[in-house]
């Protein structure tokens, strides 16, 4: 006899499913606080300290890790690499889903989220870089969704709206190369406006050139470090294809990696030349800057080269994660370290557990649409009516 | 180092900046050819 | 859609006389604020701490009642900041100099000539009026906080508590009063001279005179005068500013320019990103054709001359299959006419 609590055991409670579901639940009791109590309630935000975690991590780093979709569809059909083929939609799914949950993460930092659109609607700030910023985002939001929607279309049978939009592949492409460039760059440009409170380690002219290279290095290195992630976890869900080019995938990102980690280095050492800033670097922060500098750019850069150059996939694969790590070092620092550095400790923030448990939330959401998604559509495989020719 | 006008601060960090650019250009392009060499001696 | 050149021509003529109209030509532009703008001129060896300006300006703007009575002394006891419910504080620093007295001083917003608040906000809730107040326009915040960050004075302070309404809380220079003449809450309130209201010229010829009178008595510098590119309130001090935790080294660049380059740079991405991406494309197709032309050539090649090789085998075999044939022909007839002579013979 058909038990629904047989089918609820068997199927639904698996630990990934219990796990998410806490913290989905715990994230529903967050979200309560946050508008019924304000920002008070939950952060650890001040009057000196008006952008925390939400921000630094859910903004900064969530736009520079879904760097993956403009890097891989650049490389692909701009300059024509097309044995990355099979990372194109991981990359835009990891992408499109990256922003999304920006601008879900913005809803719960901003005051009045329903006013998002005014800037737009209402009465535009063109002085702003937060404007560039907005505008940016949410168009390439929309690209971003119109490059995934040929997977959803496949799933759905839609064959003339996927035909349509695969036309549409290479000014989808250009148009997303251009929007990342200019929103990468200005969420580091933001910065630019408090020169007096941005220790100068971090503070440059130079901090938009700072942000977009780190953004192409960040997109190379979650598409290296997610691959490997959904390669261990959705594997059945692979076709031939996608398990034969992966490891082109790895090697030929990680070989970009390491050359553009290599002119990150040196952009970086300019930025202090070009200030005469040398006297900071034997200070307590400056320590700090030559940990970021030399043990998350300089030695990633000399593992990812290792490992391409003895074929060496396992350490390519740590290189990523440890690059990964390091963009979220980065954009930390900027944000929240090197920011207010003149303020004594008192005065300083840290975020609170709510704020923290609000981003692993946000996260989770991602990583339960990506499975969802993955696990359904052609993301991972070619949808066998749609099989392209492979040489 | 103190420096009493911009331009004597510019002369400083720019001829700085100039060996730093010829540094990198020859740094870059020898790290190319390391990267593009594989160890062919390790290859079975 | 397609275009004349006639009609292409005149297009082009109209934009460019347009452009050339509206070009002021190619000096650096220089920008001097608007005239009779007003400004406070703030001496802080007149302050006597008395926090009656707090009291003024609490109760023209309607804030709620402080926690502490503004006749409380004791609170000058530790350093305060703006909060969402102050739009100003007075501060004390500890007692110096010859006479062994403490300092007071008030802080709130200076009213910069230009705002980095302004600068910041992506909706323009801010704004430098003519009058010399920047305005905050609570109907289109959106509540980012960016101006926070922004300014450079740490004074927008932040409703945290409001969970739907929050607003951003500074100091509006009286907005409304001054417009009809009044004073501010605060200047009107203090009972010394530690507080002058006036136009911005007047009060920087006023601190300069009182500077020059009394060299002994100031440090020889108007805080404000030239700091962010400057600034609607104006201070003199006995002893220097960093003393009384006044930031010296903010530098006179106004805070728009601090991110006009970056922004300068938006318009070039958008215009030639689209040229420099299409002709990676183009040469990248353009690799990928020759390439696989090349590729086409050999194969073409290889074939012909597979092709070429068994035919000269097969010519080869065959000559061969046709020599052994003859010889085989040729060793059976002369085998034929030795047979028969040798019957012949035999007979």
């Amino acid at each position: 006899m058909f038990k629904l609590s047989d089918v609820i055991n068997r199927s639904l409670l698996t630990p990934f499913n219990i796990i998410a579901g806490i913290i989905l639940f715990i994230g529903l009791i967050i979200t309560a606080l946050r508008f019924t109590g304000g920002l008070a309630a939950v952060t650890n935000l001040s009057d000196y300290n008006p952008w925390g975690l939400w921000i630094g991590f859910d903004l900064l780093c969530g736009v520079a890790l879904a760097a993956g979709g403009y890097v891989t569809s650049a490389a692909v059909y701009i300059f024509g690499m097309k044995k990355y083929h099979s990372a194109v939609r991981p990359a835009i799914l990891t992408g499109f889903l990256g922003y999304a949950l920006v601008v879900l993460a913005l809803n719960y930092d901003v005051g009045r989220p329903w006013r998002l659109p005014y800037p737009f609607a209402v009465q535009a700030g063109t002085t702003s870089v937060l404007f560039e910023v907005g505008a940016c985002v949410l168009l390439y939001l929309v690209v971003l969704f119109i490059e995934f929607t040929p997977a959803a279309s496949e799933w759905l049978g839609l064959k003339r709206a996927r035909n349509l939009v695969v036309r549409l592949t290479m000014l989808l492409t250009i148009l997303g190369v251009i929007l990342s460039t200019l929103h990468q760059s200005s969420l580091g440009a933001l910065f630019l406006i408090a020169p007096s409170k941005l220790h100068p380690l971090w503070y440059s002219q130079y901090i938009p050139v700072f942000f977009f290279i780190s953004s192409i290095i960040a997109g190379l290195s979650m598409v290296i470090f997610e691959g490997t992630l959904t390669h261990r976890y959705f594997a059945e869900k692979m076709d031939e294809a996608h398990l034969r080019e992966k490891e082109d995938v790895v090697f030929g990102f990680g070989k970009a990696a390491s050359f553009v980690l290599a002119a990150y280095f040196a952009v970086k050492v300019f930025g202090i030349a070009m200030d005469d800033n040398w006297r900071y670097l034997s200070t307590s922060y400056g320590a700090w800057f030559l940990v970021e500098l030399l043990g998350f750019v300089a030695l990633p850069c000399l593992l990812y080269a290792a490992g391409v150059r003895e074929k060496n996939i396992r350490l390519i694969k740590w290189a990523a994660a440890w690059t990964v790590l390091g963009i979220v070092v980065n954009r930390f620092n900027v944000c929240l370290v090197a920011f207010n550095w003149h303020l004594p400790s008192s005065e300083r923030y840290f975020p609170s557990w709510m704020e923290i448990g609000l981003s692993i939330f946000i996260v989770t959401v991602g990583v339960v649409a990506f499975k969802f998604i993955v696990t359904t559509m052609p993301v991972l495989y070619e949808h066998p009516s749609y099989k392209t020719p492979h040489p | 180092m103190d420096f009493s006008t911009l331009q004597d601060f510019y002369t400083y960090t720019k001829g700085i900046a100039y060996v730093l650019i010829v540094l990198t250009l020859i740094g870059m392009a020898g790290f190319w050819l390391y990267l593009t060499d594989q160890e062919n001696d390790d290859e079975e | 859609m397609s275009v004349s050149r006639r009609g292409f021509l005149a297009w082009m003529g109209a934009a460019g006389i347009t452009a050339l109209g509206s070009q002021a030509g190619a000096t650096p532009r220089h920008f001097k604020g608007y005239p009779q703008s007003l400004c406070v001129l703030h001496d802080i060896t007149l302050c006597i701490g008395c926090r009656s300006c707090e009291a003024g300006c609490n109760k023209v703007n309607e804030l709620p009642p402080p926690a502490v009575p503004f006749t409380d002394l004791s609170v000058l006891d530790k350093k305060r900041r703006t909060t969402a419910k102050t739009y100003t504080v007075v501060n004390k620093t500890a007692a110096s100099g010859q006479e062994k007295k403490p300092i007071f001083f008030k802080t709130q917003c200076n009213h910069c000539l230009e705002p980095a608040c302004a600068s910041a906000c992506f909706v323009r809730a801010f704004t430098k009026t003519k009058e010399g107040s920047v305005t905050y326009d609570a109907s289109v915040c959106v509540g980012c906080r960016y101006c926070m960050i922004a300014c450079p004075f740490e004074i927008p302070t932040y409703e945290y508590e409001e969970p739907l309404t929050p607003r951003i809380m500074k100091c509006t220079f009286c907005h409304p009063r001054v417009t009809k003449g009044l004073l501010p809450g605060c200047v009107e309130a203090c009972p010394t001279e530690a507080l002058s209201f006036g136009k911005r010229e007047d009060m920087l010829k006023l601190a300069r005179e009182r500077i020059n009178k009394y060299p002994g008595r100031y440090v020889d510098h108007i805080y404000g005068e030239t700091e962010m590119g400057g600034t609607s309130w104006l201070y003199l001090s006995g002893v220097p500013f960093r003393n009384l935790g006044m930031r010296e080294d903010l530098g006179t660049t106004p805070a728009p320019e601090l991110t006009s380059g970056a922004l300068a740079t938006v318009p070039m991405v958008a215009a030639l990103w689209p040229v420099l991406l299409t002709g990676i494309y183009a040469l990248s197709k353009r690799r990928e054709k020759i390439l696989s032309g090349d590729k086409q050539n050999a194969l073409a090649q290889a074939v012909a001359e597979a092709n070429a090789k068994s035919q000269a085998a097969l010519t080869a075999a065959m000559d061969k299959a046709k020599r052994e044939k003859e010889e085989a022909v040729q060793k059976a007839v002369k085998a034929a006419l030795e047979q028969s002579a040798k019957k012949t013979q035999e007979q």
